[in-house]
């Protein structure tokens, strides 16, 4: 990607290097290091939002604990609404899920940031997470049962091997997509930003390529927000899969 | 992991410190991005299970509570209201009833102090009446007694002017005779 060029100069995945944040040895299991900070800002993000601005208790809520209020009543619901009361028991996991998706995406708009969303490793871990996680739901709840979500009993006999084939990889298919799809989206949008941020070193283009940081930056806002709430409500509807197999 | 190391750090970042290929496959940091992340979604996890959530479903509840109290405060106090407006109409209907009763009676009260009045009146207009014939009749009865006397001496008068003599008694009898007749 690096590209040398009269002062001109790319490196839009640079942004997306994990460095140790003491010295500069490799990165060993526990080495701490930016990724390591940004998911500790995210986490405490989430306890001042969620614990402390909710820690007046108040009937008449605050701005803070206005907030965590909205988060709780949208993700309940959502929950509520995808997978039904027998679905509300796992809110807390899918609630973890989403303000966690939430507070990477949104810190990680900030400039010299680093976006751990963008990464493979962990967006896989969350897909794979929800793709194990609610398939071991799926047979515990249903036993064998389960497997009718992959036997479209309405469709025709001869039909149903075929439907059963397309569902099974269209199963197995969900949790690449599912994190693939995250990650891609926080990735390509922050490239673009270094990418756009690149030209503006040429003195030509560089009021057009700050409006372009500008207007991407606006849509990579909509995109963080819009991409926590896609993750949710799509683990929500493989746990109602998973609860009610039957389609 | 660090054996694998090429060029200045690693084999994912060349000697520049720029990224080689996509960081995100590169493979060796994999252990230590799961590893902090399943740290922080396990934090987050269990503060959010433990405190946070708990805390806001109560919040909630309690307002939930509170709202539904204070909106059956406000029936009872609405059901209070009326009660109370009835009341107040029937007071005022009694009251006019009242009044009513008490005019009504005045009304005889005043009927019967008149009706005295008007007798004791009438009563008292027919004794002046009574008295007042008699001490017509008594006027008559003087004027009558004067009448003969008048008669009398007259008769005399006259009686001795024609010549004649004549005794008080016989005139006296005379007249009367003429009287009575």
């Amino acid at each position: 990607m690096a590209e040398e060029k009269g002062g001109l100069v790319f490196h839009p995945m640079d942004q997306f290097i994990v460095k140790p944040l003491f010295g500069d040895g490799a990165i060993g299991m526990f080495t701490v290091t930016n990724m390591t900070l940004w998911l500790a800002l995210a986490a405490i993000c989430t306890i001042g939002l969620m614990v402390i601005g909710t820690s007046g208790r108040a009937v008449i809520p605050g701005r803070a604990q206005s907030i965590a209020e909205l988060a709780y009543g949208f993700v309940y619901k959502m929950v509520e609404d995808v997978t039904g009361k027998d679905g509300i028991k796992y809110f807390p996991y899918i609630f973890t899920l989403f303000i966690f998706i939430l507070f990477s995406n949104f810190l990680a708009l900030i400039p010299m940031s680093f976006s751990p969303t963008s990464h493979i490793a962990v967006t896989a871990i969350l897909g794979f997470g929800v793709f194990f996680v609610v398939t071991a739901i799926g047979f515990i709840k249903n036993g064998v049962g389960f497997l009718g979500l992959f036997w479209v009993a309405s469709a025709p006999l001869a039909l149903r091997p075929v439907l059963a084939l397309i569902e099974v990889i269209s199963y197995f298919v969900r949790p690449v997509s599912h994190s693939i799809r995250l990650a891609g989206n926080v990735m390509a949008g922050h490239a673009v930003l270094k990418v756009f941020a690149g030209f503006a070193a040429l003195t030509a283009v560089a009021p057009l390529s700050i409006l372009g940081v500008m207007a991407i930056y606006g849509l990579e806002v909509l995109v963080s927000a819009i991409q926590a709430y896609v993750f949710t409500i799509l683990t929500c509807v493989y746990l109602k899969d998973a609860l009610h197999p039957s389609h | 992991m660090a054996t694998e190391t090429t060029g200045a750090v690693s084999s994912c970042v060349d000697s520049h410190g720029s990224a080689i290929g996509m960081p995100q496959l590169c493979f060796e940091w994999f252990p230590n991005q799961i590893f902090w992340l399943v740290l922080t979604l396990v934090v987050i996890f269990l503060v959010l299970s433990r405190i946070a959530l708990p805390r806001i479903a109560a919040v909630l509840a309690e307002r939930q509570g509170t709202i539904s109290n204070d909106i059956a405060a406000a029936e009872a106090l609405r059901n209070k209201v009326a009660d109370a407006e009835d009341a107040y109409n029937k007071a005022l209907a009694d009251a006019r009833a009242e009044a009513q009763n008490i005019v009504a009676s005045a009304k005889a009260d005043i009927q019967a102090d008149l009706d005295v009045a008007i007798a004791k009146a009438d009563a008292e207009i027919s004794a002046k009446a009574a008295e007042s014939e008699k001490a017509i009749a008594e006027i008559r009865a003087g004027a009558l007694a004067s009448v003969e006397e008048v008669a009398k001496d007259t008769a005399a008068e006259i009686v001795s002017a024609l010549g004649g003599k004549a005794s008080a008694k016989v005139v006296g009898a005379a007249v009367a005779a003429r009287l009575k007749g």
